[in-house]
């Protein structure tokens, strides 16, 4: 893993203050308009070669961001940066060559892969929509893209009801790899996948990064996993990141009491502990992004909340070196 | 404590165009009173048909070969459907994994809540609300009477699951059947479920049957545990045995697959290989034996029996495993060490 000091790379993307609504009709005759606010003015960065963790609730807004960082939602506002070039605000056309360098593999590879595609076009469709190779070169790379991701070559030949979840997921990303990318947004890449499928996934996507020399925005609900994979780790909840640090820091030292209270739900694989350690579990559901909650949204399931959490939006301030929260109580 | 379900070699197949599914092969386990039993393996490894085959929720296309159900010394795979009906949310209740999907969208709350108990326990319907507001608010609902006029969209995955463990609870069942109930639901909320049903199960005594994939879930719920693959039990033991002295291979493997909170950090996780068979075929050799790094020659001729451990540390320690995996990581740390 890229355990060197990332903290001193230059930001391969940048996302400053992004904010994602959409509009929906509500009622039961869908006669009301209402907003959802699903990314309120979200800012962090990724830097080249590491992998940054971004976790969080269903409904959270971390899926979102991962798809308006990438311009497939236009964002309401905000600035997306790749290589410190303003992506946001260009045409489809501007934005072609930038798509080939960053990629995304997405939750579900049953619903990804078209079902009348055999994976060798599949993989090398991105190929040809670039023009990166055609021919036979376009057949060798496929084939070696398939033997990266722990494939047969022969398999291209072969349609995606005949592959296993995991196999699937591993077309997925040999399909994101074929035009080499720079980065690549892994949006929930193993949650579809059965506990022994997702180490081997998670041991490729690390192998991978170290062999293509790829950054990883990595997308997950599972702390656990994002704990294994990530150099840094950014926390979502309700459209807005809490808390922003490196894995040691934030595991180790949780800011944000939502943070904290995310950490305690984690089930403990060890019997022992697990009947000893304290079991504080939050209470209450995530309120609805359409009339988030005022000040600091976590505020009416917050242990710690006081008086201005319910008026003010905590300010986004570097509490300790690289370690960044939103957050009154500290 | 006495014995109270007493399954003896379940055998469930499923008719396909090819021939047969063998989805659960010779499953046998005994569930005492008030005791907690996880039921662990992956997608397609048999827990769920093993566990709806004991009330015989299954799709037509489904047959039990062979086997006994005894609740209390009573089969239920003998009963009429009649007086299986009784045994469904009477003395076995079910939750299920989508809470979405597990209640009627076109039925109020109250509605679907009254229906056991006006069935099973012969109230009348005001009787029956009345009870259903109060097993609302012993789940954890607020204001139980009003949410008996909501509808199931009107509730979050968390409330819903909530909604279906007040129902499956209302007839006081002997065993609750779990099947996978907080796999749909995010951490904070999966927390919340589990400490609701360990509340419920400690107040009621009731045996608690937990289907789940998770091993970090079944450590802090479970008193034993069973570890299913390709429909055969392969390795069952206390909660503690298993997590400190797995002697299964693929048990082992799954524990390595595991990131965990406290591990350490920058290591590789340990893989399984390959993906889980086909079950096509009723195996003559150990189903786990293309995937396993222990295999000798005999796990490619012959399936092992569950059978009891060498030198259990707890008693009802069994494996279904021809290689004694603590001496061959002896013998491969003595070989490292000499070397």
């Amino acid at each position: 893993m890229s355990q060197t000091d990332s903290s001193n790379r230059a930001p391969l993307v940048r996302v400053e203050n992004l904010t994602k609504h959409f509009s929906v009709r509500i009622g039961a005759y869908g006669e009301t308009k209402a907003t959802v606010h699903a990314l309120d003015e979200v800012s962090f960065d990724v830097r080249r070669g590491e992998t940054l963790g971004l976790v969080g609730e269903s409904g959270c807004g971390k899926s979102t961001a991962g798809l308006t960082l990438l311009q497939l939602h236009r964002p309401t506002s905000g600035k997306v940066y790749f290589e410190e070039k303003e992506v946001t605000g260009l045409s489809e056309k501007e934005m072609r060559p930038l798509r080939r360098r960053m990629q995304i593999i997405f939750q579900d590879p049953y619903s990804t892969l078209s079902p009348r595609m055999t994976i060798g076009n599949a993989i090398g469709e991105p190929l040809w929509l670039h023009e990166l190779a055609s021919g036979r070169e376009a057949q060798e790379r496929i084939s070696r893209l398939l033997n990266d991701v722990g494939l047969n070559p022969a398999f291209a030949f072969r349609y995606p009801h005949e592959f296993s979840g995991g196999q699937r997921q591993r077309v997925c990303i040999a399909r994101a790899l074929a035009c080499e990318p720079e980065f690549i947004v892994c949006d929930e890449p193993i949650s579809a996948l059965d506990v022994s499928i997702q180490a081997q996934i998670i041991n490729l996507l690390q192998d991978l990064q170290e062999e293509y020399d790829l950054t990883y925005l990595f997308i997950a609900h599972d702390l656990a996993v994002v704990r294994h994979i990530s150099d840094r780790v950014a926390v979502m909840y309700l459209g807005r990141v809490v808390e922003m640090a490196p894995k040691e820091s934030l595991f180790d030292n949780p800011l944000h009491p939502y943070t904290n209270a995310l950490l305690l739900s984690v089930p403990v694989p060890n019997p022992r502990k697990e009947r000893q350690r304290e079991h504080i579990v939050i209470q209450g559901n995530v309120p609805s992004a359409i009339s988030p909650p005022s000040g600091c949204r976590f505020h009416p399931r917050c242990p710690l909340a006081f008086e201005p959490c319910a008026h003010e939006v905590p300010e986004w301030r570097e509490a300790e070196p690289g370690h960044w929260v939103a957050c009154h109580a500290v | 404590m006495s014995v109270l379900l007493d399954v003896q070699d379940l055998q469930t197949r499923f008719q396909v165009r090819k021939g047969f599914v063998y989805a659960v092969n010779g499953v046998s386990f005994q569930l005492d009173q008030g005791d907690t039993l996880a039921v662990v393996g992956e997608s397609g490894c048999g827990k769920s048909v093993t566990m709806l085959s004991l009330v015989r929720l299954l799709p037509p296309a489904a047959s039990i070969e062979s086997g006994q159900v005894l609740l209390r010394g009573e089969d239920l795979l003998q009963l009429n459907l009649r007086q299986l009906r009784d045994v469904r949310g009477g003395e076995i209740g079910m939750i299920f994994q989508d809470p979405m999907t597990s209640l009627n969208p076109f039925i109020n709350i109250g509605t679907q809540m009254a229906e056991p108990l006006i069935y099973h326990r012969g109230m009348s319907k005001s009787e029956a609300l009345a009870r259903s507001a109060e097993l609302l608010e012993m789940v954890g609902i607020p204001d139980g009477e009003a949410r008996l006029r909501e509808y199931p969209h009107q509730f979050s995955g968390g409330m819903r699951q909530r909604v279906m463990i007040a129902m499956s609870m209302s007839c006081e069942p002997a065993v609750l059947i779990a099947d996978e109930p907080t796999t749909a639901l995010d951490v904070t909320i999966q927390a919340q479920i589990v400490e609701l049903v360990k509340e419920l199960r400690d107040r009621s005594g009731v045996a608690v049957i937990w289907i789940t994939h998770d091993l970090s879930v079944v450590a802090g719920i479970a008193d034993r545990v069973i570890v299913m693959y390709a429909g055969y039990i392969v390795e069952e033991a206390p909660v503690d045995a298993l997590f400190e002295d797995p002697r299964h291979p693929y048990t082992v493997g799954l524990m390595g697959a595991l990131p965990s909170l406290a591990g350490e950090t920058g290591t590789r996780l340990t893989t399984i290989g390959g993906s889980p068979p086909d079950l096509v075929d009723l195996p003559d050799f150990c189903p786990f034996h293309p995937r396993c790094p222990y295999a000798i020659d005999r796990c490619r001729k012959e399936n092992p029996m569950l059978e009891p451990v060498i030198d259990a540390s707890d008693g009802g320690h069994r494996a279904a495993c021809w290689v004694d995996i603590r001496e061959v990581e002896l013998e491969a740390g003595a070989a490292a060490g000499s070397v």
